[in-house]
């Protein structure tokens, strides 16, 4: 296991580095919700992110999608510092998030959520409509068929022309996911996938999140769920009070001193 | 019955009018959901370009170019587009109802402008002899009627076409999505201020388009055209045809105005003449009360939102059809 006393930023792990989170620090004026915190991930692992509620895990997976800025330290993408970089960057440098309470596009079907994910699509551009007719329609056909395909994949097809507003939570989680999927990330950040979802559907989710990680993405989620890390994850990282707590396997985690007694108190 | 005929012509020709401010509304609401309560500014901007470029030399103010008419439509649309995108770039981050704020500062502003600035715009005095699409049939009201039906219909159709096809892109569907869900559209990549500031712009430049039509079609101009009542009306409008759909904005103008002119109707034949001006008001009660009507009972408007946009995307009994067909050959 890593003692986090000894760990050098952005360096805890061998391998080449998907991901990498330097010394960062976020402070909401006197308090700090993240703190000094460094994480790396390699490519193609697997990592949750744990901690008891109010550890800084949600601020810690919010400075790395860039949905909030931190107050220092680094955020590095593959060799590229995206620091300074907007939410809006983070999927063109091929990281994903997902949400913990799913943000579906409400009143829009299910398959044109899924399409919302494609990227650099030319008809984005409001003239190219006009101008390149052909290639807008071919990009679009092209990105109808891959949102096909991931709604199939996420057992969604039948609701394709369904406002996402219908879905149950469980659904809303694999739209997500396949909405996310459509920008085609190397990383995925995932916010507490399982949340909400019922047992049929959960091992469904489960099924594609390993089948995705087998596939070489690299995934990073936070997770309460410890049987789901235990099967899922080959590592932990944990945090409380804003910092690295500790970081192992699940099952060294598991059995942590330190890691009981954040969960449980000092009485364990 | 030639009379009446004439009349539809006015009648339409007006409502296409609304029509086409209401297709500028839809894309800053319906599509994005811009909160643009500045909607008369826009039009006046558009308007009082138009006059400028197209109206022969005055002595009553600078300017009056003696361009073409259709010069004058794509100057209006223009200089509007751009005034949008400079007032959107300062105000587009604002939370709507805060844009809705400083949207209508905005239409006060240049209506305000529009009334002192007399060297330029004639002040309260406005601008008259502004030149009509075939002038020329003027003294033949049934045929003058029915070709400024035909261009303005015209110019509906083309823009609705426009519409439809951007409304069906991926940059219509990322306007939604902004709608929808400003922080999941920007986790996929979807830059909001871009899309947003795209949006209001364009829904500017048809507005300015509109105002350059009205003003064509009237003749002349004063600052009163452009007061907030305008900016009700067309909210009306769209919410009654269907926020969100380019039918619904065209229809809602349709009916609206319908209103509008069958209640003036009612106050002239009801109202004592000594009155009647006073009376006047309750057609924008009457208006009210349609809006209300339509919330309660049809919250979505007579045509609500399309669900699929993609043009590219075959429903199932769509493509049930088609591979009918090719099987049968």
């Amino acid at each position: 296991m890593t003692d986090p006393e000894n760990l050098a930023p952005g360096a805890a792990v061998e391998g080449e580095a998907a991901l990498r989170a330097i010394g960062v620090t976020k402070a909401f004026e006197a308090l700090r919700a993240v703190d000094d915190m460094s994480l790396t991930l390699r490519r193609g692992e697997m990592v949750a992110l744990i901690g008891p509620n109010g550890a800084g895990k949600t601020t810690m997976f919010n400075l790395v999608a860039g949905s909030m800025r931190p107050t220092s330290g680094r955020i590095v993408f593959g060799s590229s510092d995206v620091t300074g970089e907007g939410a809006v960057s983070r999927i063109r440098h091929g990281v994903g998030r997902t949400f913990q309470i799913p943000r579906p596009f409400a009143e829009m079907s299910v398959l044109e959520n899924v399409l919302v994910g494609a990227q650099r699509q030319t008809g984005e551009r409001l003239w190219m409509n006009f101008l390149s007719p052909r290639r807008v329609a071919a990009e679009e056909r092209a990105a109808i068929d891959k949102a096909r395909g991931l709604l199939e994949l996420m057992t969604l097809s039948h609701l394709e022309f369904e406002p996402a507003r219908i879905l149950s939570g469980g659904q809303r989680k694999l739209l997500e996911l396949a909405r996310v999927l459509m920008a085609d990330p190397e990383v995925l950040l995932l916010d507490e996938p399982a949340a909400g979802v019922n047992p049929a559907l959960l091992e469904l989710l489960i099924d594609r999140i390993v089948a995705l990680n087998g596939a070489g993405k690299t995934i990073l989620l936070i997770e309460h769920n410890m049987d789901m890390v235990a099967r899922l994850c080959s590592r932990a990282v944990v945090m409380a009070a804003g910092r690295l707590l500790a970081e192992g396997t699940p099952a060294e985690i598991a059995i942590h001193p330190a890691v009981v007694s954040a969960y449980l108190g000092d009485a364990v | 019955m030639i009379d009446i005929l004439s009349y539809g012509f006015f009648f339409l020709t007006v409502a296409l009018t609304y029509g086409i401010i209401c297709l500028g509304l839809n894309v800053q609401w319906g599509q994005t959901g811009l909160f643009n309560v500045g909607i008369a500014g826009f039009v006046a901007i558009g308007a009082y370009v138009s006059a400028l470029l197209t109206t022969p030399a005055s002595t009553s103010h600078i300017g009056g170019l003696g361009l073409p008419i259709a010069a004058g439509w794509i100057g209006a649309a223009l200089a509007t587009a751009l005034a949008t995108f400079l007032i959107g770039a300062l105000t587009i981050r604002l939370r709507s109802d805060y844009l809705a704020i400083a949207t209508f500062g905005a239409a006060v502003a240049i209506q305000l402008c529009v009334l002192n600035l007399q060297p330029v715009t004639g002040g309260p005095f406005g601008i008259g002899f502004i030149p009509r699409p075939f002038a020329g049939l003027a003294r033949q009201p049934f045929l003058f009627g029915a070709v400024n039906l035909a261009i303005i219909a015209a110019v509906v159709v083309v823009l609705y076409l426009g519409l439809e096809r951007l409304a069906s892109s991926p940059w219509g569907r990322a306007l939604k999505a902004i709608r929808e869900d400003e922080a999941a559209a920007t986790a996929l990549g979807k830059s909001a201020v871009r899309f947003r500031l795209q949006a209001f712009a364009l829904g500017g430049a048809i507005m300015g388009l509109a105002g350059a039509a009205q003003a064509h079609f009237i003749g002349f101009i004063a600052p009163d055209n452009y007061q907030p009542t305008l900016t009700f009306q067309v909210w009306a409008m769209l919410i009654v045809g269907g926020s969100g759909n380019n039918r619904g904005a065209i229809l809602g103008s349709v009916v609206v105005w319908g209103i509008w002119a069958l209640s003036a109707v009612a106050i002239s034949a009801v109202v004592p003449a000594d009155a009647q001006a006073r009376a006047a008001s309750l057609q924008i009660v009457m208006i009210g009360v349609a809006l209300c009507a339509i919330l309660l009972w049809r919250p979505r408007g007579l045509i609500g939102e399309a669900r699929v946009a993609s043009r590219h995307i075959l429903r199932p009994s769509v493509a049930r059809r088609s591979s009918n067909s090719s099987s049968e050959h």
